[in-house]
Parts: structure tokens; sequence; C-alpha cells
């Protein structure tokens, strides 16, 4: 059978502190250039000393054209690496991989895009660092920009752009670069929902004319309506790989704790960590379940090495279907966005109101944000608690919600009219 | 830029070859294969021929965003090199009476400046230029090496400009042109070269050092009073020239005044300049193709 991609072996290291070797001095660094083969014997002794971590490990698998493969796992699992060695953007450590066709890679919408340039010129210079010839993207430019629904705007420098408008365009280059081979990592979570509609048209239309596509995301959903295959990394190897809903169930039961608390273990590198979480009620006392008329609180203790003024905590709430309810921030206001936080061990409480969350099992993911949107450190799914029907009048009924959120509303009722008992 | 105007184009004939004429388009049996690279691994000029087109569009765009927003666009390309002249002919060729050959001052200081001003220019952009690019790198694939390239390349542009402003220059001060003008190509060649093996070599270097970024402008600062730009090469000691020669930019601005003014060219200094540049350029190719597969882990 023919394949497009073969992997064989493939593993992938990383040196912990590796970005330590900038704080050498220039000496050394020039010392060392030009004592470049001492040098490497020096670095061989202390590599054996620093600790190192395998991002990808001995995984190994086909794809056949066509095929359209999702890649799933939790933040650091791999998924991202596979796909950058996949695209040669870092070299594996050991293992070979045989790609056969012309590769396209969407690691990020948009890449080298220039603010300053027009949507024309920025047309042209991301097809050509995305592998296009000139002549291919001036075939297909009427088509881009009819795409991107950007067409009054051609002139116009990006930076001046909505949001919208500059996801949309570059999305439009990507997806019209046809090649054998797609590598996408979770692109689809920009934009809005008629964005992210267009953009899963588009790649079920790439799959649906033979070529291969490898999917990397979050969103189980997607997934599943795209992929017809899966495979689950876990630290680094590929533990399952199949059928794409065996994939994600395995996935979600082994991606959310049902533990109503958890603790991590202590990375010292990170400036700011996520230490633990639970899930208790008002006065600290620790459920597994809970009423659905009484409020709770989710606390999030954290570690702070170093402070970036405007990071925030904030927090995801899904359901068992994987769907993201709530999300907040405990940020709300502008001074909140101001606030210092020393070195120290700190404790966020975020309280969820009673009689909003429906009966059923509900996890909670917490992160911490640097500004500039990079995750200081993220818990997806750490802990969970489940909420107990506590006597509404429906459950006497016995009819059992079929909403995600069960919200009191005020209800009125008026009588408008009289009407006689023959109309 | 005409291909961003036009529209002509033969449908049928290009969707036949669009794809096959792609820089990875090869036959379905020859497999693009990653494996981990081996040091001394040959540097593969064929991935640099197909990837040409991006090296113009990185030179085309760092042109187009250098001079989009300032005010006199293009003219600071003319002005950079005539106020410095000014500068250097008043505080050095007026007040402090520095010799040139008999030459004008003003026209000898462009003379040297037109190299020096290429040369470090290049230098600092082609020296920035993976760390400026870092979006790039550690997004999409492409050879590394089409950065600082690309970074000299954008230059040269910088330099044919005040070159024209020379010529100007030349015709005003009655300076004959002769055949020695010929060499100037082979020149150019050289300084883009030598600016070429410095800046990738520090282009690598700074993705890990940071701190080779920050002392690039004192280097540069040191490296033109170790140049003949502002004075003439004459003024240095004979005992002392051999030292001064290892500098390969003291052949090329000597060269280039030769060439400029018709003066005897001194081809021990320019040989020099050539042996050790082609030397460095080598060593920088296999430094970087060392370095390169660090960056995006690095970066």
């Amino acid at each position: 059978m023919k394949l497009t991609i073969k992997v064989e072996n493939l593993s992938k290291q990383y040196h912990l502190g590796a970005s330590h070797a900038s704080l050498m001095t220039l000496r050394e660094a020039l010392a060392g250039a030009f004592s470049a083969p001492l040098r490497r014997l020096r670095d061989n002794s202390r590599t054996a000393a620093r600790e190192v971590v395998w991002a990808l490990q001995d995984v190994s698998f086909e794809v056949r054209p066509g095929e359209v493969v999702g890649i799933i796992g939790r933040n650091g699992a791999g998924k991202s690496t596979l796909l950058k060695v996949l695209s040669r953007i870092t070299e594996p450590t050991a293992g070979r991989v045989e790609l056969y066709g012309r590769i396209g890679s969407l690691l990020e919408v948009g890449t080298g895009f220039h603010p300053e340039l027009t949507g024309r010129e920025n047309i042209f210079l991301n097809g050509a660092i995305l592998g296009m010839k000139r002549r291919e993207i001036e075939l297909k430019f009427d088509e881009i920009v009819a795409f991107a629904e950007t067409e009054k705007f051609l002139d116009t420098p990006v930076k001046r752009y909505s949001s919208g408008m500059y996801m949309r365009l570059a999305f439009a280059v990507a997806a019209h670069l046809e090649p054998e081979i797609l590598l996408v990592d979770e692109v689809l979570a920009v934009g809005d929902a008629a964005f992210q509609k267009k953009c899963l048209g588009k790649m079920g239309e790439v799959a649906r004319q033979g070529r291969t596509v490898l999917f990397v995301s979050h969103n189980m959903g997607a997934v599943l309506q795209l992929c017809s295959r899966a495979m689950v990394l876990t630290g680094g190897r590929c533990v399952l790989d199949g059928d794409v809903s065996t994939a994600v169930s395995a996935y979600l039961s082994e991606a959310r704790s049902t533990d109503n608390a958890a603790t991590f273990d202590t990375e010292p590198d990170k400036d700011v960590q996520i230490i633990s979480m639970s899930v208790s009620s008002l006065d600290g006392e620790s459920l597994s379940t809970h009423p659905y008329t009484e409020p709770f609180c989710v606390r999030i203790s954290y570690r702070v090495k170093h402070w970036k003024v405007g990071s925030y905590v904030c927090v995801d709430v899904f359901n068992e279907a994987d769907m993201r309810l709530l999300w907040s921030s405990d940020v709300t206001s502008v001074d909140d966005m101001m606030v210092e936080r020393p070195a120290g061990v700190y404790e966020a409480r975020v309280i969820v109101p009673g009689m909003v969350l429906a009966p059923g099992r509900y996890y909670f993911t917490a992160a911490i944000y640097a500004p500039g949107r990079s995750a200081f450190d993220a818990r997806d799914r750490a802990v969970s608690v489940e909420i107990t029907d506590s006597g509404s009048l429906l459950s006497n009924f016995g009819i059992k919600p079929h909403a995600a959120t069960m919200i009191p509303l005020s209800w009125e009722t008026t009588k408008e009219k009289e009407v006689g008992r023959r109309a | 830029m005409d291909f961003l105007t036009s529209k002509s184009a033969d449908v049928s004939e290009i969707t036949n070859t669009a794809l096959d004429s792609h820089p990875d388009a090869r036959s379905p049996d020859k497999p693009i294969i990653i494996e981990p690279s081996q040091a001394w691994a040959a540097f593969d000029l064929r991935s640099l021929w197909t990837y040409r087109e991006l090296v113009y569009f990185l030179m085309w765009r760092d042109l187009k965003v250098r001079y989009k927003q300032t005010f006199l666009g293009m003219a600071w390309a003319i002005m950079q090199p005539l106020l410095t002249t000014l500068i250097f002919t008043i505080f050095l060729g007026k007040l402090a009476r520095v010799p040139s050959d008999d030459i004008p001052y003003p026209i000898f200081v462009y003379a040297g400046l037109l190299p020096w001003t290429f040369f470090a220019n290049a230098f600092i952009s082609s020296g920035n230029s993976v760390v400026g690019n870092a979006h790039l790198v550690s997004k999409v694939y492409f050879p590394r090496i089409i950065i600082p390239i690309s970074a000299v390349g954008g230059r040269l542009v910088d330099f044919a400009i005040s070159f024209s402003i020379f010529i100007g220059l030349m015709a005003y001060y009655g300076v004959a042109v002769t055949w020695n003008i010929l060499m100037l190509p082979a020149l150019v060649a050289l300084v883009a070269l030598f600016a070429l093996a410095v800046g990738m070599w520090t282009s690598a270097l700074n993705v890990k050092y940071r701190d080779v970024g920050v002392a690039l402008p004192v280097l540069i600062q040191f490296w033109m009073f170790a140049s003949p730009v502002v004075y003439p090469s004459s003024l240095v000691p004979p005992r002392w020239r051999w030292a001064y020669a290892i500098n390969p930019l003291t052949g090329v601005i000597d060269g280039f005044r030769s060439a400029l003014f018709g003066r005897e060219f001194n081809w021990v200094a320019l040989a020099v300049s050539t042996g050790i540049t082609l030397i460095l350029l080598a060593y920088a190719f296999y430094a970087f193709r060392r370095m390169e597969k660090d960056f995006a882990d690095l970066i």
C-alpha cells in the first residue's frame, strides 16, 4: 500500500535549562568557537549532568494518502513537537521520517505577516514563506482575496485590519497552499465561530481531495468532525492509534481527573507555577459531590518567583461532553491588571454560584497567563466535582435537566384577555 | 513591483506546472527524509537554489519596511553617506587636515565610505537577522541560510543607490574614469562575501548568546578606524602594514579607491583579502550548519 508519511522510532530530546546557555559570557562563547573540538568534549561531559526531557519517545506510525489523522494529548504530551519535527523546523534526536509529497505546515496563522505591508504585499510574502511560487500565488490571488473577503482593503497595511480580517486573510493564503501533506496545529483556536466553520470546511475539502492531513487540536468536537483516525500522545509516547471515537474517549478519560483536589510537582524553573487545585465548600470543606443549589469554591494555589504585571489567573469549566461552559479570570478591572505579586505562595479562590451548573460532572482547568498570552502554567481538567440534584422541584417530578446550565430566571404570567367559554 | 500588478495568467498552463515547480516537489518515489543530521553534512546548495524566490521576497520585505514609514523614504540611502561625508570632510579633512593621497578629501572619504557603509550595514543586518526573524524560524521550514543572505542582499540595493550619487560627485570634482573601474564588480562581490561570512557566523552565534548582538555596534565602531576609511592606508607605518592588511577590508577599500581614481592596485593586499574572506566564508558555512539545527529550540 502506498504511504505518504512513514515515521520510525522518532525521538526528540530537550535539555532542561538549555536557555541558561545564554547567560554564558561573550568571552566564553568566542573562546569556545575558536576551539570547537575541545568545546564539544566539554559539552558532552556537561550534557551527562544536565537533566533531559524526551518530548517524543520512540514514536512510529504510517499514514496513507487521504487520511485525516487527529493528534490529541494534554499540554506537553509532544503533539506540537511532533509537528515541528515533521515540518523540519526542529531536528529529531533519533529515528527517521519519510515524507512523500509536498508538505504544508500551518503551525500558526499568518506566519511572516508584516504589519506595515499591505494585504496584497502580505499575500505574496506569506505565500513565498509557506513555499509557494510567485506564479502560483499570482494564479490563486483572486481566489485567495475572495475567500478572505477583503477586496476593499487590499492596499491597506494589515496593521489597520480588524483582527477578524487579519485572520481571514492569513488563513486564506494558507488554505490555498494545496500540499499533499498538511500539518495543522491548533490554528482554529482563534477567530470567531463563522471563521472556524469556514476553516473546518476548507480542511474537510482538502481531505476529500485525497490529501493527507495531520491535525493537532484540543477541540474534541473538531477532531471528531474532521478526522477518521486519531493518535493519543502521553509523555511523548503514542499510547493509542486507532479509530477517532475510541481515541477521543480514551483521551478524555485519561485527561480528566475525577479527584476533587490535586497537587503538582514543583518545577523550580517556572516563574509562576500552580502548586495545587481543589474544589471545596465556602467554608473550606473538601467536596467530591455538591448540591446544585449551593455555591462552591475552586481554590488555586500558586507559587510566584517572578511576576509580570498584567498576568492573570483563570479557570475553565468543562462538562462531561467536553464543552467549555464557563471561563473566568481574576482580572475584572484595570486595577487588577496592575497588581504586582512579589515572590511567595498565593491562593486564588473563585466562587461558582449555586443554581448555575446543571446536575452532572464538571472538570476544572486552571491557568496563569503572562501578558502576551503565553502561559506561565496550565493544569488541564485537573479537578472535578459532581453536582447533584438537591431536590429541585423538577427532580420531584423525575425530570432530568437536558441543558448544560440551569439558572433560575424570573418568570411572570399575566392574564391577557378574558375569553368566554364558547369563543 | 511588477508581479503585484500583473494579472495576466495563462490558467491552464500554470495549474499544470505550479505544483511540480515547488521547492519540495520530488518524484513520488523520492521521499523527503528527516533524520538527525551529521555535523559535517554537505551544504545543500540545491535547496538554496530552489528557495531563491524567498531570498528575493525577504530582501524586498526588508527594503520596503525599512523605507516605508520614514518621511524621506529611499532618500535616506542617499542622505546617510552624504551627511557622513560632510561631517568627516569638515572635521577630518578641513580641521584635522588628514592627508588623502592628493584626492579631494570629500570624494576620498566618500569612496571609502561606500564599501565601508555597505559592509557595516550588511554585517549588522545579517548578524541580527536570524534573531530578528525568530517568528519565522520557529514556525516554518526553509533553509535558514536564506535569512543572512537576504539581509546582505538588501543592503546591496542601498549600496547601488549611494553609488549613483558618487558618479555625480566624480563628475563634479572632474575625476576621470579609467579602465580600473572594471574591477569594481569583483570588489563589491568581495565586500558582500566578507560581510556574509562574518554576518552569517554572528547571526548563528547571536541565537545562543545574545550579547553578540549588543557587542556588534561597538565592534563596528572600532573596526572603522582599523580600516582605511577616513584616512589613507599610507598613514600606517610601513613596518605595521602587514598586520594592517590582515583586516580584509584594508585591501578592499584601497582597491575601491584604485578602481575609482585610476590608481595602481595593491594586488598582494587584494589577494590576502580574498584568501581570508574565502577561508572565513567556508568556516561560517560550517559553523552555521552546525548551529542551525538548534535555532528553533533556542530562539
